[in-house]
């Protein structure tokens, strides 16, 4: 796949450029250049590793938004097999920008939810950029109900710029659909394990984000407005979003630092849409490791260990 | 000098203070009609305009202790102050801007919590205060929220909040947004325990409070003409490069949409929730007393308009 660099990768992007020309002439001549292709390889690398080892968060904002990363439905067709996606929330519409359905988790029977950005342009749309209506989250909320009753274990991955901000949404109540969630989230009875798996863009991301664990990949990002929301708000200018991204701190190192998640995912060298298999088997050894330690807790132990982590927040 | 004061042109300011004696700031311009309004008036009056009804912003103390029955106020954790713990600065610090809230509100932070009575019912109020950064949530106002429904949980009261928010708060990140979290987990506490919870929508409700706890009443009441909603109109008109529909996000306009039992005046608030209350506790009807509602008298002549 040709790979899609960031501003910040030029270096790396122009280096690659340099091993892909000399592999063509390679082909062409009977030059053995294979030995100055090993040395930029491995130069390319090692540049890769010096500048993702000190990534500023806004250069993480950039990477979660990466059009070329990985996305709910990719870790569900990696993690996941026996998937059924179910659809609609009963009461209006089916909302896209959210998926969900039943599927296992090395055999385990579990309910799988997350937002859904979508790849090429008419996906995108169809999906809403993965903005979810109100009609997203009760889809959320009747299918972790419908896993409760079944005894299922939820699985939750978000990635979204955030709530859909329409005329249609506010009408039907956008903010009672968030808080509903939260609301029911807390005491759901049934383990539930969240990972942002790439923005997690505020009330439109907690409102499948409240539960026992809560992971992060390495690039992705959690705050409680974009940097650009915040820097138009309080630098008054949507171009200091840098700014704001460096003071809300909102990358994953930051975030656990700050003891709100439970644990940062690895992401392979250079993010996770360098190599979707190894993210996927990563992502899949945290999952399962996850959730055998909150089987092994009773219905009540786990439900006050979630309320007592919620109650923790901020003390 | 009062703001109003200050518009008037400088010869009918001095005859104003001059030959007549008004005190500075006993005179109130109501935003929405522009009369000029008598403030003891307009206090006795709740905050709200008696010429057109409009609600005015009313301080959140001023509002709990005129809800509940006098001498009934007990505040809930009143110590409680924010705590910087990002270093957070945009174009100011945010340690100078908890310093200018404090003095601009005269409260510590930007709720208020309680307990007392409300026409002789035990119960227990929060209110958010606008005037510190915008009524906005974080770390503390969550956690005397939690308090406000453990105070709730142990007297085995009712909980009515009166929000009045922007959102959550932006200098606090990701601590901020949990606060949403953390309040949803405790009223769904309450809400097992069978004690109901009142969410009383004032102007304005939005962001992580409207999507948090202010949505999350067993009844929700909004005050006439509040802005209430998820998202903020100037970002919804970006968005969608529409015209926002007449009334929207306002109170009359979340009644109409099925988003909120009712819109109380604030005069009647007290009663009204009282009576609702008393049946969802199967207590008997409260006794209302007579109010008082003689005018006020020597109300001095208004300093001449333009």
């Amino acid at each position: 796949m040709q790979q899609n660099f960031l501003d910040f990768e030029q270096p790396i992007a122009e280096l690659e450029a340099k091993i892909e020309e000399l592999r063509l002439v390679g082909n062409d001549t009977e030059l053995n250049i294979h030995e100055e292709i090993a040395r930029l390889e491995h130069k390319s690398k090692d540049l890769t590793k010096s500048i993702f080892s000190s990534l500023s968060p806004w250069q993480v904002t950039k990477l979660a938004r990466h059009p070329q990363r990985p996305h709910t439905l990719d870790y569900v067709a990696a993690i996941f097999t026996d998937f059924d996606q179910l659809h609609g929330d009963r009461h209006y519409a089916d909302d896209y920008a959210i998926v969900g359905g039943i599927a296992r988790l090395n055999d385990q029977p579990v309910m799988v939810i997350g937002h859904e950005k979508g790849r090429k342009t008419n996906e995108k749309v169809k999906r809403n950029f993965g903005m979810p209506r109100p009609e997203g989250y009760r889809k959320a909320l009747r299918l972790m109900e419908m896993a409760e009753r079944f005894r299922l274990p939820i699985f939750t991955f978000i990635d979204t710029p955030g709530a859909y901000p329409g005329i249609g949404a506010e009408e039907r109540n956008q903010s009672e659909a968030i808080a509903k969630n939260l609301f029911e989230m807390s005491q759901m009875k049934t383990p539930i394990i969240c990972t942002v798996i790439g923005e997690g863009g505020s009330g439109g991301a907690l409102a499948v984000g409240v539960g026992d664990r809560v992971l992060m990949l390495e690039y992705s990002v959690y705050s409680v407005i974009s940097p650009e929301g915040c820097a138009s708000i309080l630098w008054k200018s949507a171009e200091k979003a840098p700014d704001a991204a460096q003071a809300m701190g909102l990358n994953a190192a930051n975030v656990y630092k700050l003891g709100l998640v439970d644990q940062v995912v690895s992401e392979p060298l250079g993010g996770a849409h360098r190599d979707v298999g190894q993210m996927a088997q990563n992502l899949k050894t945290a999952l399962t490791d996850n959730l055998s330690q909150l089987q092994g807790l009773s219905t009540e132990q786990l439900l006050q260990q979630r309320y007592d982590r919620l109650m923790a927040y901020g003390q | 000098m009062s703001w109003f004061a200050k518009l008037l042109p400088s010869k009918i300011r001095t005859s104003s203070q001059g030959k007549k004696g008004v005190p500075e700031g006993v005179w109130s311009q109501c935003p929405a009609c522009n009369a000029v309004l008598y403030r003891p008036e307009l206090e006795r009056n709740q905050e709200v305009c008696p010429k057109c009804n409009h609600h005015l912003r009313i301080g959140a103390r001023k509002r709990l202790e005129g809800f509940l029955d006098e001498g009934t106020f007990i505040e809930i954790a009143a110590d409680l102050e924010p705590v910087d713990k990002l270093k957070f600065k945009d174009t100011k610090k945010y340690k100078d801007r908890i310093s200018t809230a404090t003095k601009k509100s005269g409260e510590k932070e930007a709720l208020i919590a309680a307990r007392g009575q409300l026409l002789s019912m035990p119960v227990t109020v929060a209110a958010f205060v606008y005037d510190y950064i915008g009524g906005s949530m974080g770390a503390v106002v969550g956690e005397k929220f939690v308090q406000a429904v453990n105070t709730a949980l142990e007297y085995r009261t009712p909980l009515i909040c009166f929000s009045a928010s922007g959102g959550a708060r932006m200098q606090e990140a990701l601590i901020s947004l949990m606060q949403m979290a953390k309040t949803s987990a405790a009223l769904k506490r309450l809400s097992e325990q069978g004690l109901p919870f009142i969410s009383v929508l004032t102007d304005p409700t939005m962001g992580g409070v409207s999507a948090s706890l202010a949505m999350l009443g067993d009844i929700v009441i909004a005050e006439p003409n509040a802005l209430i909603g998820f998202a903020g109109p100037r970002v919804i008109e970006q968005t969608v490069r529409e015209v926002l529909p007449e009334g929207f996000q306002r109170s009359e306009f979340l009644l109409e949409h099925g988003a909120i039992d009712k819109v109380v005046d604030r005069r009647e608030m007290a009663e009204t929730i009282a009576r609702m209350l008393a049946k969802l506790m199967r207590q008997a009807e409260p006794i209302v007393p007579e109010t008082t509602s003689e005018p006020l008298e020597n109300i001095p002549e208004p300093p001449p308009g333009e």
